[in-house]
């Protein structure tokens, strides 16, 4: 049985993938290392997951802004997650998923890290604000 | 989102393949962001580093500038990421060099000025009260919106790109009187002294406010702070944060009163006490400890601080197996060649770099070429990021990590 939630209408292209989730804060370059493909920084909730092909499901975006180029160039790598899910994003993760390509939506009517389990199966829809977990 | 005629020519088009992909992506944004329209503005500053953009950034900037188009409004950098006059010394590579100048010379081909700096509203042009910009770093975006009143987002390098090109920016979030309301109370218990507990007291904001839409308004400072205070500062705030702007009552420019600032009663604050502001530090103590490099950067330095760390430095020499770094900006660097810091610096061994910023110039890499592990630094924004690049940092004030330098090893 599938369950559908909503949101914000998000950015870039209809993605299905697996989701890993944190109840934790995010930046490409506080966070990642990108030649690994894996989460580097000791204190993160994901650190040592590694996060290619996966939908990250987050808390807030944080720290500074070169995460807006990084997304383009893990995407040109073929290292990236295959779509990005927060309670709410700043600009930059915006600006970076509009310049990589790469799915994004925040603004739940819920904490969706809380709502998502690592694991499941989702159907990813920017356009109309809407995530279907396939399969928890 | 409302676009004028201007603006639809240019998503249509008709004014190239360069204008349509800025104004695109602004729009983009701007939907996402419930912007109503764009908004004019008078400068921008793009972040636009080797390791950030890799090659396929480069590769972007680059069919950009085969283009006849050029930036609109005057359009700087933040920090570069190798300083090719002390490359060979750091353990940049041939790649990474190579790698920096195509990026140069794809920017400068866009007509944007290579200002290589995170403290342009110290340095090149500091924005009015109420003027639009585009920013393209946290600690620029957080100092231009709080101390100067100026209005601007985080505004990562392709967003600021696009801004210099079409010379406006999706009018959300800072660019709006609703979204520079008050949002949290934070009341200081203790006064901070010296730039590494400013930044430091910057973090816990920071982490009180937890959201780049978020807006804290911090009371009971008892004497105004200088320009290098609320540098790192804001600096930490946006970093350990993420947040863009703050309010000072009597200090920053738009709070003369803290009642002006929140929409109805100001709410009850959180308290930060002397115990929180010992307890960022003791978090990345590590006193006794082999340092391998020591590092004043994030922010770039000013004059006044250069003068500081040259003082420190006098008659002392680095230790053998400890590195220091010093980076400032190319104008300061300029003076400081000119005032005679640089000699002063660079007579105890201290590397003094030009245009860059530790963290954006390969940190990663650097680390593996120099066997460096644990890092000690004033700046509570660097010492926040850097563990994600492998280091083990520690927090210090300005005479302690010259101190330690000098030793090899961590002082307090």
């Amino acid at each position: 049985m599938s369950e559908v939630l909503r949101c914000h209408p998000g950015i870039g292209p209809t993605t299905r993938g697996t989701a890993l989730v944190a109840a934790d804060d995010f930046s490409a370059r506080y966070d990642l290392d990108r030649l690994k493909g894996v989460f580097s920084r000791p204190g993160h909730k994901l650190f040592g997951q590694f996060y290619h092909g996966r939908i990250l499901v987050l808390n807030n975006a944080k720290g500074g802004v070169a995460s807006a180029w990084m997304l383009r160039e893990m995407a040109e790598r073929g290292i990236v997650p295959a779509a990005l899910l927060f309670n709410r994003v700043n600009p930059i993760l915006a600006q970076g998923a509009a310049f990589a390509g790469i799915a994004l939506l925040d603004r739940f009517e819920f904490d969706v890290t809380q709502r998502i389990p690592t694991g499941a199966e989702l159907l990813v829809e920017p356009a109309e604000g809407r995530v279907t977990i396939l399969a928890p | 989102m409302k676009l004028n005629d201007e603006e639809q020519a240019m998503l249509a088009g008709e004014m190239g393949e360069t204008l349509r992909w800025a104004i695109d992506h602004q729009r983009q944004v701007g939907m996402f962001f419930d912007a109503p329209d764009m908004v004019p503005v008078t400068q921008a500053h793009i972040m636009a580093d080797p390791e950030s953009l890799g090659d396929a950034g480069t590769s972007f900037v680059e069919q950009l500038a085969k283009r006849a188009d050029r930036v609109r409004v005057p359009t700087i950098t933040d920090p570069r990421g190798v300083d090719f006059a002390k490359a060979d010394r750091l353990g940049h590579t041939a790649v990474m060099q190579q790698l920096e100048r195509r990026i140069i010379d794809g920017l400068e081909r866009l007509g944007v000025l290579m200002t290589n700096t995170c403290i342009n509203y110290q340095t090149i042009l500091p924005p009015l009260r109420g003027e639009h910009i585009a920013m393209g770093d946290t600690g620029v975006a957080i100092y231009c919106n709080s101390v100067l009143g100026a209005r601007t987002n985080f505004e990562g390098g392709p967003s600021a790109l696009a801004a210099g090109l079409t010379g406006r920016t999706p009018r959300y979030g800072y660019h709006l009187d609703s979204g520079r309301r008050g949002t949290v109370r934070v009341a200081l218990e203790v006064q901070p002294n010296g730039l590494a507990e400013w930044g430091a007291l910057g973090g816990l904001v920071g982490r009180i406010a937890k959201s780049y839409w978020s807006v804290p308004v911090i009371e009971g400072l008892h004497d105004v702070p200088g320009s290098d205070a609320l540098k790192h500062f804001g600096a930490a705030m946006a970093s350990f944060g993420s947040v863009a702007m703050y309010h000072i009552p009597g200090v920053t420019a738009e709070c003369r009163r803290i009642e002006e600032v929140f929409d109805g009663p100001p709410p009850e604050p959180v308290r930060i006490a002397a115990s929180d502001l010992a307890g960022l530090f003791q978090s990345y103590a590590a006193d006794g400890e082999k340092v391998d490099v020591v590092v004043f950067s994030a922010p770039q330095l000013s004059l006044y601080e250069l003068a500081e760390v040259a003082s420190l430095l006098d008659g002392k020499h680095v230790h053998p197996d400890t590195t220091l770094l010093v980076a400032t900006s190319p104008e300061n660097k300029s003076g400081a060649d000119r005032m005679g810091l640089t000699t002063r610096i660079e007579a105890s061994g201290a590397i003094l770099l030009d245009g860059v910023c530790f963290y954006q110039s390969y940190a990663r890499e650097l680390a593996e070429a120099n066997g460096w592990k644990r890092l000690m630094s004033n700046s509570a924004k660097l010492v926040n990021i850097i563990s994600g690049y492998g280091y083990l940092p520690t927090l210090g004030s300005t005479e302690s990590c010259v101190a330690s330098a000098v030793a090899g090893r961590i002082v307090q």
